[in-house]
């Protein structure tokens, strides 16, 4: 993990970062103004239904983009170094894979079928780092071991793993360069629990052991909750709501972030999940207000106006609640809820 | 339905399908069993190339339970332990390959092709995979028509009217609206209220959901539970939900029954259950399911490494053991254990209750 152009920058900033795909029915705004910083040995998480664009913005992170870019704009700064000035070329050489490296979401599936799973966890060493088989060989050992693959499978092909086993393949592969940054999308969605849990057990051994840093992108909550430091809630193409963990499981601010966190069935619990009524809405010409107005319990005038950003206590919220017009609705809300 | 009408089968329940819906529980008094399934077991032979037969994938190995009219129950249980295998066989698509099933005391072993034909009408399927459960060249109108010209509703304004009804119930409305649409217009909750609506169409007696939510985003996880419980609700039915996310069963089902390597291990009340769980895989399966709290990140889960077992060779005694940390030596790995009864009908597989 060396090369870090300053210590005191958090090793992650993102800034209005904005990945629109060009479709034939219109422009979709996937990834629309988002920004979130990450520190060092932190993990965060993004959380958000289906479609709501946590790939794409795991893709705009790093460069992987489909030929369709309609608009691709934005700073992403790693340690300080505004990594989306560089070429693509050197962006390939440089940062992707040696800093920030990725387990794409169905990655199991998408493991190469001749290859011995050993051959494919050291590729990314002898490419990325120009390093001799039999010593990227050996580093691949060492990564079977860190994700819980036992050192006789390096020899073995996908199809003989289980799901399990070739998920955790895929995530040594992205360990194995030593990168700063892991982005895990959707890593156990597809797994059985106790296979979960097993991974996400590991997941917290490398944070801790090796310092590693994530961002994990997932749509179940409860499981996001098994590594988070911070949460990030996307709807929409946008995050509406950053917050610690600690506060955010206990009390999300955003009215989208506490209606998911109802829809939560838990297992420890009796009281019956609820559901948000309608969908998200079409991210090809979305509502130019509130994006989430149409379902929202609190909505109120203002809400017709895109809401901005409010800092309350070091949490991060995009909603007019919390402006000083909201106060009042909120103040009006709760009164009329007592009556 | 009266015994009468089930004895006539075939030919006059022609009469008792076209009815709507929505007289269902009025002409419901039934009790009892609905369902039996006797020491059931479905081997798939193995096959290797140039080989013959190879042994046998013993995907359900000697399942019982009953399930009584209305009546609703969970199996939960890890991929490949055999839960769609025994829902398919329940369903008719597998034969079995040793023990019986009954369906209002008849044997489904014996079932004609016609008589097999009635029970379909009887039993409503809503399988894991929406995206991939509708013809998508099929209109959402021609979809729930299907189902109705094979049962033999042969007037068009009739079966426009139970389709209309059908939509209604699973909340698909205005109804003019959804009737022309096409899979991939759809919304994935609404692919599954059209599985569901098409499911329930015949008025079926029994629903069989297999993972009914597992490919759907939590709000509308909990859209589709509550509309089935709705359902249940409305037509007494009797609903075998296959999951294998335990935190959703208690909203919907009475009885629990866990699979692990194509055995029940564990069977109970719902609540009894969760909150006293007895065998080893059980208590991991609930270590294993996290809630939703920051305080899960500060600690490792201690759940059991590994893998289940292959179904072709399962390990002598009791499949868990293994992976159990409660492991009995000379007794767990030599001997299968019984169902012990540790109260009040609440069932486990496991020497520790000898
Ligand atoms: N290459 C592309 N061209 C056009 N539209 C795209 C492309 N990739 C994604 N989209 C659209 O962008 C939106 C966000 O997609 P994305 O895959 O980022 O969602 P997601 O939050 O990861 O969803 P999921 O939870 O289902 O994985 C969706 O409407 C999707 O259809
Ligand atoms: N038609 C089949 N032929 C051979 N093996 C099968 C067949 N269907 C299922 N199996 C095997 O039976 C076991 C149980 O599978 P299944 O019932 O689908 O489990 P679950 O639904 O619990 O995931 C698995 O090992 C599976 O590969
Ligand atoms: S801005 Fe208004 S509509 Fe949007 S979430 Fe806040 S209260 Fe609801
Ligand atoms: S029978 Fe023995 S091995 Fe099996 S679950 Fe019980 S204690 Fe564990
Ligand atoms: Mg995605
Ligand atoms: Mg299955």
């Amino acid at each position: 993990m060396a090369n870090r152009s300053s210590f005191d920058a958090p090793l992650l900033q993102v800034r209005e970062l904005v990945l629109h795909f060009r479709t034939s029915k219109g422009v979709v705004q996937a990834v629309d103004g988002v920004d979130f910083t990450l520190n060092a040995n932190e993990a965060v998480v993004i959380i958000g239904e289906s479609g709501c664009g946590k790939s794409s913005l795991a893709k705009a992170i790093l460069r992987l983009l489909p030929r369709n870019v309609h608009r691709y704009t934005g700073k992403t700064f790693l340690y300080g170094q505004e990594v989306m000035a560089l070429s693509d070329e050197e962006f390939r050489r440089t940062i992707r894979w040696n800093r920030i490296a990725m387990v794409p979401q169905a990655a199991m599936n998408a493991l190469n079928p001749v290859l011995r799973v050993g051959d494919q966890v050291a590729e990314p060493l002898m490419i990325h780092q120009g390093m001799r088989k039999s010593k990227a060989l050996e580093k691949a050992v060492e990564m079977f071991r860190l994700v819980g693959v036992p050192e006789d499978f390096v020899h073995r092909y996908a199809f003989e793993l289980s799901g399990g086993m070739r998920q955790r393949v895929a995530l040594a592969m992205a360990l194995v360069t030593s990168p700063d940054l892991i982005i895990l999308d959707e890593p156990t969605s597809a797994l059985d629990v106790l296979t979960q849990a097993n991974i996400m057990n590991q997941l917290k051994r490398i944070k801790k052991e090796m310092g590693m840093s994530f961002i994990l992108i997932t749509h179940d909550i409860a499981t996001s909750s098994e590594l988070a430091d911070r949460v990030a809630v996307m709807y929409a193409g946008q995050i509406v709501e950053v917050g610690d963990a600690l506060r955010f499981f206990q009390e999300p601010l955003h009215p989208y972030a506490q209606k998911l966190m109802a829809s939560v069935p838990r297992l420890r619990e009796t009281k019956d999940p609820e559901f948000i009524v309608g969908q998200p809405p079409s991210l090809i010409n979305p509502p130019t207000g509130c994006r989430f107005a149409d379902r929202c319990h609190r909505r109120f005038a203002r809400c017709a106006e895109e809401p901005p950003v409010i800092e309350q206590h070091g949490r991060l919220v995009k909603c007019w609640l919390y402006t000083e017009d909201g106060v009042n609705q909120r103040d009006a809300s709760h009164s009329r809820h007592q009556d | 339905m009266t015994q009468a009408t089930a004895d006539i089968k075939i030919d006059t329940t022609r009469d008792e399908r076209v009815k709507p819906a929505s007289d269902a529980p009025s002409t419901r008094p039934e009790q009892g069993a609905l369902l039996s399934v006797r020491n059931l077991r479905v081997w798939f032979e193995l096959r290797r190339f140039g080989f013959g037969h190879a042994g046998y994938v013993r995907a359900v190995d000697d399942v019982s339970f009953d399930l009584n009219y209305g009546e609703t129950i969970a199996i939960v249980g890890e991929s490949g332990c055999g839960k769609s295998s025994l829902m398919k066989t329940i369903l008719g698509l597998h034969r079995p390959t040793e023990g019986e099933i009954y369906f209002e005391n008849r044997r489904l072993n014996d079932f004609s092709r016609r008589e097999m034909q009635w029970y379909r009408t009887q039993v409503g399927y809503v399988q894991q995979d929406p995206y991939g459960a509708l013809p998508p060249f099929m209109n959402v109108r021609r979809i729930l028509q299907e189902p109705l010209i094979i049962a033999g509703v042969k007037d068009p304004a009739e079966r426009e009217a139970r389709i209309r009804k059908a939509l209604e119930e699973v909340k698909m409305t205005p109804v003019e609206e959804f009737l022309p649409k096409f899979p991939h217009m759809l919304s994935g909750g609404q692919q599954q209220r059209v599985v569901i609506a098409r499911a329930m169409i015949l008025n079926p007696k029994l629903l069989v959901a297999d993972e009914p939510v597992s490919m759907l985003d939590a709000s509308v996880r909990v859209e589709i539970l509550r509309l089935l419980r709705a359902l249940q609700q409305a037509h007494n039915l009797a609903v075998i939900y296959i999951t294998h996310d335990l935190s959703t069963v208690r909203y919907f089902s009475r009885r629990i029954m866990v699979m692990y390597a194509g055995q029940v291990v564990e069977q109970g009340e719902v609540n009894d259950l969760l909150s006293n769980p007895k065998h080893p895989y059980t208590q991991a399966l609930i270590e294993a399911t996290s809630d939703p709290d920051a305080a899960n990140a500060m600690k490792f889960r201690e759940v059991p490494s590994g893998e289940p077992p292959s179904l072709v060779r399962p390990p002598a005694g009791c499949r868990f053991h293994p992976r159990c940390a409660y492991f009995i030596a000379d007794v767990c790995d030599k001997e299968t254990p019984p169902d012990f009864d540790v109260g009040q009908g609440h069932l486990a597989r496991c020497w520790l209750y000898r």
